[in-house]
């Protein structure tokens, strides 16, 4: 059964069962999100997608669709806030784009372009994360970790391999790895397994791969992440 | 404790919770107490035993503040750090400990015996300072009292060797009303229950689904559930939801094949200065878990649960017993009372440090033995709650007051209190009083009034519900205990004029920064933000920017944060700055531009590691350590 709601004005056609994210992707309206992914099911913890539903802030990739609900997104309050919220994923971690082999492939970053993003506003928390170099094909930078936790779900639901999961709480929340030892090379983490592939940012990277692209060349280069059709899919 | 005993233990817990992984938190707990941590041989056996992956049981424990991966000592000594505490002197008593026993703060000692650290409020304010030793509460601490400790801690005197006395928590009840003296006799609200309907068409209905329910008003159930409705009860622990909507929701849910309803008593009484759940369940334990009962009665639940928070687990025993004791009685079990089909028992589960479990949904998450983290709502629990099935979760003193209620009517109880806010409302009262304790009023009682009562004299503030609460400044102070002026959980901590309202936020601050779960981006770092800012006032580092930041923090936590959490976070900040200002004011030492770096601060882990802090070691500036 099909029905119908607004965003920023504009009528947006859903099915029942959909989420708002959902919808608006369907009808080409982008919302800004990073631990959404519309191969998984939805987790609603980076509040990126937060959109106005009859004037109440709301994670719209949790939120099912109404018939006649009326949702803001693209609006200057709700930037900001997005905005915002992307400054603290940045000062949260430690994120040298210049540096980084995700750079001009990065969801953060190109979100973070997408938002007008100036500057990282708040004071940065540098905080003292190792990096897991121990597995023959991968390598784990925590530093750049945003707890989306996707590759968890990609893991868990998919490869059925339970590699990564949160633990920790509050600002020491951090991804674990499924080995006695909290080493990669001690899980039956693989190249082929859907977990390899659906970091938003510069985590999971695969190795003897390093900017084999040059960045300028790379996908949020050629086009901002509000047109890449796929931006919500893994690289 | 070697490898064979290791497995022993683990063995004998998970086998006791009947190897099932919802028990996790339980086990890991258990486990704990008897091996002083959770090594890492324990994980291999669960993760053998229970066939869940390391990472789930990993993830688990390290989300609980109680449970150690890492040893922590023989010894594991937690200060309270309430404001309370500090304003009975901690610091200093935590110092002495630490001088006393060779050991850092937050570490472990040389040899491994001992660790000492800072907790969040353990309910103890009005007897306060409070420790927990290996998650056992003790009180009244004084600088006698830990040298005491200290030497018991050196010569390795088992704890349950300790003096009983150390151990000994008072109720304090100060002023009882209907709740606290009531002459209750266990099973009457049950029999008084029963009596509300006629005979027939009785029997069984507990057990009854939704579509063959007898219409509202007829039914056993039907009935108590309208007596419920009429009382006017609305929750105890702070939101003030209508009690008698929640459990006709719950009751009108749908069953899934081999669901069951499930009632549940949030004991995680974890808000900074409450501690009347305590007391409830110190002193009348029998009355809510007859409330349970009444609840279960009225909703046609089989199983019921007690969140008991981690640092309640001295009562745990004593709990169990009076359970027991019921079951004895045929007040819990099968035919409750002689009723075909209505079975109803009850499981007592532990916390282990994280405020945030107090939240319903990350209540059910923790009993279902994962990460206490808020679930996305809706759905809510009435309808998927603990394993997906419908769920009513409420407060201790929402269930002695259903007890109550179904043995004296809804009536009776919506005569008492206000019009808006029905029966009466258990004040946690600590702080700069004459007497501190439990105070039990209708609702509609004044602050003035609560005051007065107390011996509370020269104060500057009240806050009311703790730091998600509201502080109440002088000029305030005929405002009125009720859901329509100050809605309340409990909390009542006094501040009189000689306190700083800057540090009472500051300690608040980071109660949530510590408790924050993390789940999402605006209060987990939201809240690390906002700590990081009242730290940098503290240290004289502020300007009147840092006002506009605590207020763009405050708008962006309340729209984005995906639990009260993160919405309430910033509440002791902004509402201190509104009524307190020159408290803040005073420790603008810039004007113009805003220093985040200091440098003489940054000299502390020099210091620290020359174990100097005399004058010489310092940078000698004129405004307070400037750089």
């Amino acid at each position: 059964m099909s029905h119908t709601f607004t965003l920023d004005g504009k009528v947006v056609p859903f099915v029942d069962g959909q989420t708002i994210i959902q919808a608006a992707s369907a009808a080409g309206v982008f919302i800004p999100h990073l631990c959404y992914h519309p191969e998984f099911k939805p987790h609603g913890s980076c509040k990126l997608c937060t959109v106005k539903v009859n004037g109440r802030h709301t994670a719209s990739c949790t939120m099912r669709a109404a018939p006649g609900m009326v949702v803001e997104s693209e609006t200057e309050e709700i930037n900001a806030e997005r905005r915002a919220l992307t400054q603290m994923l940045f000062v949260e971690g430690n994120h040298f784009c210049p540096s980084c082999e995700k750079s001009g492939n990065c969801q953060l970053q190109a979100t973070a372009y997408h938002l007008g993003m100036m500057s990282a506003h708040y004071d940065h928390f540098f905080p003292n994360r190792a990096v897991d170099a121990s597995h023959p094909d991968f390598l784990l930078d925590f530093n750049r970790c945003i707890l989306c936790s996707l590759c968890v779900r990609a893991s868990r639901d998919v490869d059925g391999k339970n590699v990564f999961a949160l633990s920790g709480r509050g600002i020491k929340t951090h991804l674990i790895v499924n080995a006695k030892s909290g080493q990669l090379a001690d899980t039956d983490f693989t190249l082929d397994d859907k977990a390899a592939q659906v970091c938003p940012v510069g985590v999971i990277l695969k190795k003897r791969q390093g900017f084999a692209v040059p960045i300028g060349e790379r996908k949020y280069d050629k086009a901002p992440i509000s047109e890449t059709a796929e931006s919500t899919e893994g690289r | 404790m070697d490898a064979e005993a290791l497995a022993g233990v683990v063995d004998r817990v998970i086998n006791r919770y009947r190897r099932d992984p919802t028990c996790m938190l339980q086990i890991l707990r258990e486990i704990q107490e008897a091996c002083d941590w959770v090594p890492p041989e324990a994980i291999d056996r669960m993760q053998a035993m229970l066939g869940v992956p390391r990472t789930k049981i990993e993830g688990v424990a390290g989300f609980y503040s109680f449970i150690y991966t890492e040893p922590r000592g023989k010894y594991r000594v937690l200060f309270s750090d309430n404001i309370t505490d500090r304003m009975q002197g901690n610091r200093a008593l935590m110092e002495r400990l630490c001088s006393n026993l060779w050991v850092e703060r937050g570490k472990v000692s040389e040899d491994g015996l001992v660790s000492v650290g800072k907790t969040a409020c353990t309910g103890l304010c009005d007897q306060g300072p409070g420790m927990l030793v290996n998650n056992y509460a003790i009180a009244g601490l004084s600088l006698e009292r830990i040298d005491e400790i200290a030497e018991l801690i050196r010569n390795k005197v088992p704890l349950t060797d300790w003096p009983p006395a150390y151990f000994k928590i008072e109720d304090n009840i100060r002023r009882a009303d209907v709740l606290l003296n009531a002459d209750f006799k266990p099973g009457e609200a049950l029999l008084a229950a029963r009596a509300r309907a006629p005979s027939d068409g009785l029997n069984a209905s507990n057990t009854r689904s939704w579509r063959e329910g007898l219409p509202s008003g007829i039914g056993g159930p039907g009935a108590t559930l309208d007596e419920i409705k009429r009382s006017g009860l609305r929750g105890r622990g702070g939101a003030g939801f209508t009690t008698g909507l929640k459990w006709e929701a719950c009751r009108n849910a749908q069953l899934k094949a081999g669901h069951q309803r499930i009632v549940v008593c949030n004991a995680d009484e974890g808000e900074p200065g409450t501690f009347k759940d305590r007391v409830l369940l110190s002193k009348c334990p029998d009355l809510v878990f007859e409330g349970m009962t009444v609840a279960a009665y009225a909703i046609g639940a089989t199983r019921g649960f007690v969140y008991l928070r981690g640092e309640y687990r001295y009562l745990l025993d004593h709990l169990n017993a009076v359970l027991a004791n019921r079951r004895r009685e045929n007040l819990l079990g099968k035919d409750i009372c002689g009723l075909p089909g209505a079975d109803f028992d009850i499981e007592i589960h532990v916390g282990a440090g994280a405020y945030v479990c107090g939240e319903e949904s990350a209540l059910i998450e923790s009993l279902e033995g994962k990460r206490g983290t808020p679930r996305n709502r809706p759905p809510f629990p009435v309808t998927n709650g603990y394993l997906d099935q419908p769920t009513i979760v409420n407060n201790v003193e929402t269930f002695a007051a259903a007890a109550l209620i179904a043995l004296k009517g809804g009536e009776w109880y919506a005569g008492i209190g206000t019009k808006q806010s029905a029966g009466t409302k258990i004040l946690s009262v600590s702080g700069d009083c004459a007497r501190p304790g439990i105070y039990e009023y209708p609702f509609g009682v004044s602050v003035r009034q609560v005051l007065e009562d107390c011996g509370a004299t020269d104060t500057q503030a009240v806050q009311v519900s703790g730091p998600s609460g509201i502080c109440v400044a002088e000029n305030e102070f005929d405002r009125v205990i009720g859901f329509e002026d100050l809605p309340t959980a409990g909390a009542f901590t006094i501040f009189n004029k000689s306190r700083d309202m800057f540090e009472v936020a500051r300690n608040y601050v980071h109660f949530f920064q510590h408790e924050s779960c993390g789940f999402c981006t605006p209060c987990r770092v939201g809240t690390s933000l906002l700590k990081n800012l009242m730290d940098k006032l503290h240290y004289g580092s502020g300007s009147p920017y840092d006002f506009a930041e605590i207020e763009k923090l405050n708008q962006l936590l309340q729209a984005m944060s995906h639990c009260g959490l993160g919405h309430t976070a910033c509440n002791p900040v902004l509402d201190t700055i509104a009524k307190f200002r020159p408290a803040y004011d005073k420790r603008m030492m810039q004007q113009d531009f805003t220093p985040a770096f200091n440098l003489d601060r940054e000299l502390s882990a020099a210091r620290q590691m020359t174990g100097r802090d005399d004058a010489a070691a310092h940078l000698a500036t004129e405004h307070g350590g400037q750089s």
